[in-house]
């Protein structure tokens, strides 16, 4: 009996559906700590009782955001082994180290999660903020690690192939710290995982202001996650720069793919939007030479194009190109957003108080997530056809099984299922009641509405 | 002992660690699905989730240490294991994911009818979870899984006589296990109802992994030949240290020391483990792949074994902390199942005020 193995669409699929719906988690579990520190803080600093009632009830969510992300962070690397046996047998003992460091960084999260999150009321307030700091840093140091791996896929280290295309004369730690493309990675994904963490707490709030809940508490919490949001996002537009300089030297199809450049040219120009069909690039909005400026610094510089890879070694162009603006442009949307903030808080000491602002504000959650998952398909899809770049295509990394689309189905009914629990239930967490002495409405620094749906921008009235 | 056999011993420290560790806490899932009622079940459930809840990430962890020296160390081990038992190995994560999930949901959901639902869930997934791993273990040790890429039967490399019996024993034990530990827990919480309750539970389900593990040794014989004839052996010590801590733990229990008891259990898990190991030495993959043939660059090793020993740094006292607290009740964090356990109690005591009142 001959079976064929199972399509290799069903692979990536079942890989992008787990990976997209872990890294959502990962953020959380690698911010939310961050803003656990600053809620305690405050609250042992003032003594205001609004900070802790805001540290205990995030302190709920970590619970089972946590639990979600290490279950569903298990099952990537049962992925690894049961979607792509060739490239770990082949490859693990180079760049396994790295996850071994990261299951020590995790397992200290682990531990002091469950002791942050069940020692509240055992221990004094100085005592119990201390345990969030192993929580913080080991996120910070797991995250590391994992981006080491990612970014030895895009420029392998750490070995050289004998005769037979096998890796010899390994040296697991050139792999971890001499690669390139991990400063890069790393810093652009721990700021995504902060700026995500930031906007999805800030749009509860948002939310909460919008129906007219005008309570100090809401205001304060929208405050403290909607600004952690912020903040790192300008330096987010900095560090994407840095990335794409980076990738136009090591991983050209990528670079080629994600500007849609479909012919190696000096002056090239920036495209925005717009199709590749038949190699010409349709329908896009073109800055000239702007390709060229910022991928060099210099709009003379000659940009490789796609021209130059051979067609089996081009990534899908039109989804990495399309990924990319589409990360590039929501990024840019957060960054006025947080113009705006910071312009009615330096102006007039307060937070805007039109709807539209917290309209946006609870859009930008979302915004948020929906840019980290293009940039991770803009990371993924634009390696392709690689697995290990220019070394191992994903093809040969692939199990020989058959029947692996049923992983997928499966994947997709519980993920499903789990991400419909889990909004409901921290619905009910966020819609918990307050004590009584926060939920006074506060007009002195404003909010949105008044309870009343079509309250027009209170900003000229209050002028 | 070379490099590998080093890492070796790391590994099934791992797999130790999670099979006391995170078994007990599959076994609690599983007196959990059996407690009864939402009602009735009530105390017991309240008593597992405390039991297990600061702890249960920390121990799931293990399973993820064990994945990644594996691969990193080992990786055509890894990925012939993965590949050809795709099928109980898929059921394990998605149990992993309903039971992580369903226990960690159960806390925040105040409705009685969700509580149960994700409660099932959480407690049904730790008895098939368990099954699956098993078989996994027992599709290795009968030397059905050949080195290559998705090489062996998917199906018939784990539904057999010792995929079967894996999945049974690991059940069966993580169940003992968990009723010895929540013996000792009702005890030490001068809950004594829940105490003597689990202690009728962990004698009877005690005896039944004696009648398995007993049964398994025919199995073993007639579908594991090279394993049992190592077992028989070399392992030999191991196995009946093995039977001697159960029966050990046992004892323990009826003259009501729960906490030897717990170690005794322990214990008997520990030897089971470490004489599989000895019987598959010096094979990794039963009869077809040794330590030496999977073994990564000596490099790689050193430098797994560095870094853990670093880590172990950090870890251990990691460890000693988050189990001295838990032990000592340090741990605890209001949670819905409490809060509606709470609720009925107040409810019966006012209940019982306005009675004798009247």
């Amino acid at each position: 009996m001959v079976l064929a193995a199972t399509d290799l669409f069903f692979l990536r699929e079942q890989m992008a559906v787990s990976l997209g719906f872990h890294i959502v988690f990962s953020c959380l579990g690698i911010g939310l700590p961050m803003l656990l520190l600053i809620a305690e803080w405050r609250f042992i600093r003032t003594g205001d009782r609004v900070y802790e009632v805001m540290a205990r009830r995030w302190s709920k969510a970590v619970g089972v955001l946590f639990a979600v992300g290490a279950v569903s962070g298990t099952i990537l690397s049962f992925e690894f082994g049961i979607l792509w046996p060739a490239w770990m047998s082949q490859w693990g003992a180079v760049f396994g180290v790295a996850f071994a460091i990261e299951g020590i960084g995790f397992f200290t999260e682990a531990v002091f999660i469950a002791i942050y999150l069940y020692s509240w009321d055992r221990f004094p307030s100085w005592t119990h903020i201390w345990f969030a700091v192993p929580i913080a840093i080991s996120g910070v140091i797991a995250a590391l690690f994992v981006m080491t791996v990612n970014a030895w896929m895009n420029e392998p280290t750490g070995f050289t192939l004998d005769a037979n295309g096998n890796p010899t004369n390994v040296d697991p730690w050139k792999a971890i710290f001499g690669n390139g493309t991990t400063r890069y990675e790393f810093v652009h994904m721990l700021l995504a995982a902060f700026i995500v963490t930031g906007f999805l707490m800030a749009m509860v709030y948002a939310f909460k202001m919008l129906k007219g809940e005008r309570h100090r508490y809401h205001r304060l919490a929208f405050l403290v996650s909607f600004t952690f949001g912020c903040v790192f996002v300008p330096v987010q537009l900095i560090t994407g720069d840095a990335i794409a300089r980076h990738v136009v030297t090591t991983q050209p199809s990528k670079f080629a793919a994600l500007e849609a450049d479909t012919t190696t040219e000096a002056n090239a120009p920036e495209n925005i939007g717009g199709i590749v069909v038949d190699g010409q690039l349709k329908w896009a909005i073109q800055i000239p030479s702007l390709g060229s400026f910022l991928a060099y610094r210099d709009t003379n510089a000659v940009v490789t194009g796609l021209d130059q890879i051979p067609a089996d070694e081009q990534p899908p162009v039109n989804v990495v190109h399309l990924s990319f603006d589409a990360m590039v442009g929501i990024g840019t949307a957060l960054a006025g957003l947080a113009a705006w903030f910071a312009w009615v808080w330096w102006r007039r000491g307060r937070l805007p108080r039109t709807r539209w602002f917290y309209r946006a504000a609870v859009a930008a959650g979302p915004g948020a997530v929906l840019a980290l998952w293009f940039g991770w398909i803009v990371t993924e899809v634009g390696r392709q056809p690689w697995m290990v770049y220019g070394i191992m295509r994903t093809k040969d990394a692939a199990s020989t099984a058959n029947g692996l689309e049923w992983g997928l189905y499966l994947v997709i009914v519980v993920y499903t299922g789990l991400v419909v629990a889990l909004i409901a239930a921290l619905r009910g967490l966020a819609s918990a009641e307050l004590p009584p002495e926060m939920t006074e409405v506060d007009d002195e620094l404003g909010g949105p509405g008044r309870g009343d749906t079509h309250a027009a921008p209170v900003d000229e009235v209050h002028a | 002992m070379t490099l590998a056999d080093t890492v070796v011993v790391v590994l099934f420290v791992g797999i130790t660690a999670y099979a006391v560790l995170g078994g007990a806490d599959f076994g609690a899932g599983f007196w959990d699905l059996f407690a009864g009622d939402a009602e009735r079940g009530r105390p017991q459930r309240v008593l597992i989730e405390q039991a297990i809840g600061p702890v249960w990430e920390t121990n799931h962890v293990w399973l993820i240490f064990v994945l990644v020296v594996l691969w990193t160390c080992f990786p055509p081990a890894f990925a012939s294991i993965m590949s050809t038992l795709f099928i109980p190995l898929t059921l394990v994560a998605v149990g992993i994911i309903l039971r992580g999930s369903g226990f960690a949901l159960r806390k925040l959901v105040e409705p009685v009818r969700l509580q149960r639902f994700y409660g099932g869930s959480f407690a049904l997934s730790s008895v098939v979870t368990p099954f699956f791993l098993g078989a996994v273990a027992g599709a290795i040790a009968s030397g059905r899984v050949p080195v290559g890429n998705a090489a062996g039967n998917p199906i018939t490399s784990w539904l057999n006589p010792m995929g079967v019996l894996g999945g049974t024993l690991a059940v069966v034990t993580c169940a003992y296990l968990a009723a010895v530990f929540l013996t000792a827990d009702a005890d030490r919480r001068g809950r004594d109802d829940l105490c003597g309750a689990f202690r009728s539970r962990a004698l009877i389900m005690g005896a039944v992994t004696g009648v398995v593990a007993l049964g398994g040794i025919g199995v073993v014989r007639n579908d594991a030949p090279a394993l049992a004839e190592q077992l028989t052996h070399r392992g030999l010590p191991l196995v009946i240290l093995s039977a001697l801590a159960g029966v050990g733990s046992m004892i323990l229990l009826w003259t009501g020391y729960y906490a030897w008891a717990r170690v005794s259990g322990a214990l008997a898990v520990t030897a089971v483990i470490w004489g599989w190991g000895v019987g598959q030495y010096p094979y990794l993959l039963m009869g077809t792949l040794t330590i030496e043939q999977a073994a990564a660059p000596d490099a790689t090793l050193t430098a797994v074994l560095v870094s853990l020993g670093i880590g172990a740094l950090v870890l251990v006292p990691s460890f000693i902390l988050l189990y001295t607290l838990n032990l000592r009740d340090d741990l605890g964090e209001a949670s819905a199942l409490e809060d509606s356990a709470e609720s009925a109690e107040s409810a019966e005591s006012a209940e019982s005020m306005t009675g004798t009142q009247r």
